[in-house]
């Protein structure tokens, strides 16, 4: 399973192992990441799992859709070009090592 | 040591469990539930669950180790078959008894069932819980025809997943048009459309009468006369609040568990909260009941804080979402009271808003495959909903700038 090191706004950081297959979301809601709130349950509808994506993994990742690039700009925490909605992006062993910081807030 | 005790595993059952220990609650905590799985997520049952996309594990809000780490005895498969408030305990079915010095209510809701003959036929479906979308999975397998009785989300959502599955489906309302209680006849002719447009057949103003069981079919038979064979029959008509431990405990109830604005029952130390409560929210002048996410989220909050003593009263914004094909309905609000409507953008593919308004101000709005639109909504409505109804209808106007 690929591993994600999440790191919270006080730069405490954490490893999660997630099932390939699932969303860096449902990864992290399942441990009890709390700074994801993911209201909507995964539907790329509320902008409330956001996160920013280490630069280095950025390029690594599919490119946000139209509906999640509008999300995006109604984030919590303002935009950055390394933000991303977590419920969008899917775990593959290639993601193995992925580093996400987590924002302040989700609402 | 203290001991709170939430009946009913569901999600306002969970938020309260969890908004205790980040309130920071460090005493005992008994969560029970009737359900064999640990706490899950209900909407995507009629939605990837019964399409297939995920497992029942993927529904799980978390990992089964994260109750250890919590400090929550997890009963599940656990039904309570009485309180009694003056002696602070519940009755467990098998026959020992828990004590507590708070008490939580999150019983939820069951399917309202089809009083008709044949109903009870196992070709008869419906979807609340885990095992019945495994059941309705496994049908629709089989079946090439199907009925879906109710053109409410359930019904819908079941019926666009049937259709993706390349089964022949019909609908069957009994309201003049599809989603009645809940949007605008706008609205309701989006979703009409919709579906006639994926292949489905809608009949309005029609009364089931009967299901006339035979070898090859369960027949569907209205009360015009009309006649529609089957091989499975989804009834989607509606819910019933789960009151009856109350009522017997001599709780207030009124079609549902009647709460104040902090989630307080009429006794002092029980509270209530999700889709089993009639509540009270300050944003709102009568009490309500509400079937969703948010509420059962955010009330489960409020209940929390006054089993700690620290009440907070609930004002909070309902917002609710359906999936239909590639559809997205997001609603913000209660539209209910509304005498106006402002329209943002054209009805069809590419998405538009309905703005609901009472006087000047916006009540609801529902968002159809415009995610943006419906969170500057949610702010507009948190904000109290006054704006300029020719700037809301212009799509050229950014509605984020609305509120600034």
């Amino acid at each position: 399973m690929p591993k994600v090191v999440f790191v919270s706004p006080g730069g405490a950081r954490r490893e999660l192992a997630i099932a390939d297959g699932w969303t860096l979301m449902e990864g992290a809601v399942q441990h009890n990441v709390q700074e994801i709130a993911a209201e909507c349950g995964g539907g790329c509808a509320c902008a409330t799992c956001h996160v920013f994506i280490d630069p280095a993994w950025l390029s690594k990742l599919p490119a946000p859709a139209a509906a999640e690039q509008d999300l995006l700009d109604c984030t919590a925490v303002p935009r950055q070009e390394n933000s991303r909605l977590s419920c969008q992006l899917k775990l593959t062993p290639e993601l193995d090592g992925l580093v996400v910081m987590l924002p302040e807030r989700q609402t | 040591m203290t001991r709170h005790v939430i009946i009913g595993a569901g999600q306002a059952g969970l938020q309260i469990v969890e908004s205790l220990r980040k309130e920071g609650f460090s005493g005992e905590i008994a969560l029970i539930g009737d359900e064999a799985s640990a706490p899950y997520q209900r909407p995507p049952l009629s939605k990837k669950y019964l399409l297939g996309q995920i497992t029942a594990e993927r529904l799980l809000f978390r990992a089964p180790e994260h109750y250890g780490r919590l400090g929550v005895e997890l009963r599940l498969s656990t039904r309570v078959t009485a309180i009694d408030p003056a002696a602070h305990t519940v009755t467990l079915a098998e026959g020992s008894q828990l004590e507590w010095d708070r008490l939580a209510l999150a019983t939820g809701a069951r399917v309202r069932k089809l009083g008709v003959p044949g109903a009870e036929d196992p070709r008869v479906h419906v979807l609340r819980g885990v095992e019945d979308a495994e059941a309705l999975r496994q049908g629709l397998e089989q079946a090439a025809r199907v009925v879906v009785i109710g053109g409410g989300f359930i019904g819908l959502e079941v019926a666009a997943i049937a259709r993706k599955l390349g089964l022949e489906v019909k609908v069957v309302e009994a309201q003049s048009r599809v989603l009645p209680r809940v949007v605008a006849p706008l609205v309701s002719t989006f979703f009409h459309e919709l579906h006639t447009g994926h292949g489905v057949r809608i009949l309005l103003d029609q009364q089931v009468a009967a299901l006339v069981p035979s070898a090859d079919a369960l027949t569907v038979q209205t009360q015009d006369g009309t006649v529609i064979p089957a091989d499975l029959v989804v009834v989607g008509i509606g819910v019933l609040p789960n009151t009856e431990l109350a009522e017997a405990a001599g709780l207030a109830c009124d079609a549902g568990i009647v709460v104040d604005e902090f989630a307080r029952t009429s006794h002092p130390h029980i509270v209530s909260a999700g889709d089993c409560t009639r509540h009270r929210n300050l944003l709102f002048a009568a009490p309500h009941r509400l079937e969703s996410v948010q509420n059962a989220v955010d009330q489960a909050k409020v209940a929390a804080s006054t089993m700690l003593d620290a009440p907070v009263p609930y004002a909070q914004v309902p917002w609710f979402w359906s999936d239909q094909y590639d559809v997205k309905l997001q609603m913000v609000g209660i539209s209910t009271g509304h005498d106006s409507l402002v329209v943002r953008g054209v009805p069809g593919p590419d998405g538009f808003s309905v703005f609901y308004r009472s006087g000047d101000r916006v009540i609801a709005v529902d968002s159809i495959n415009k995610p943006a639109e419906h969170m500057a909504a949610r702010k507009l409505i948190a904000a109290g909903g006054q704006c300029d109804p020719e700037r809301l209808a212009d799509t050229s106007t950014d509605l984020k700038t609305l509120l600034q």
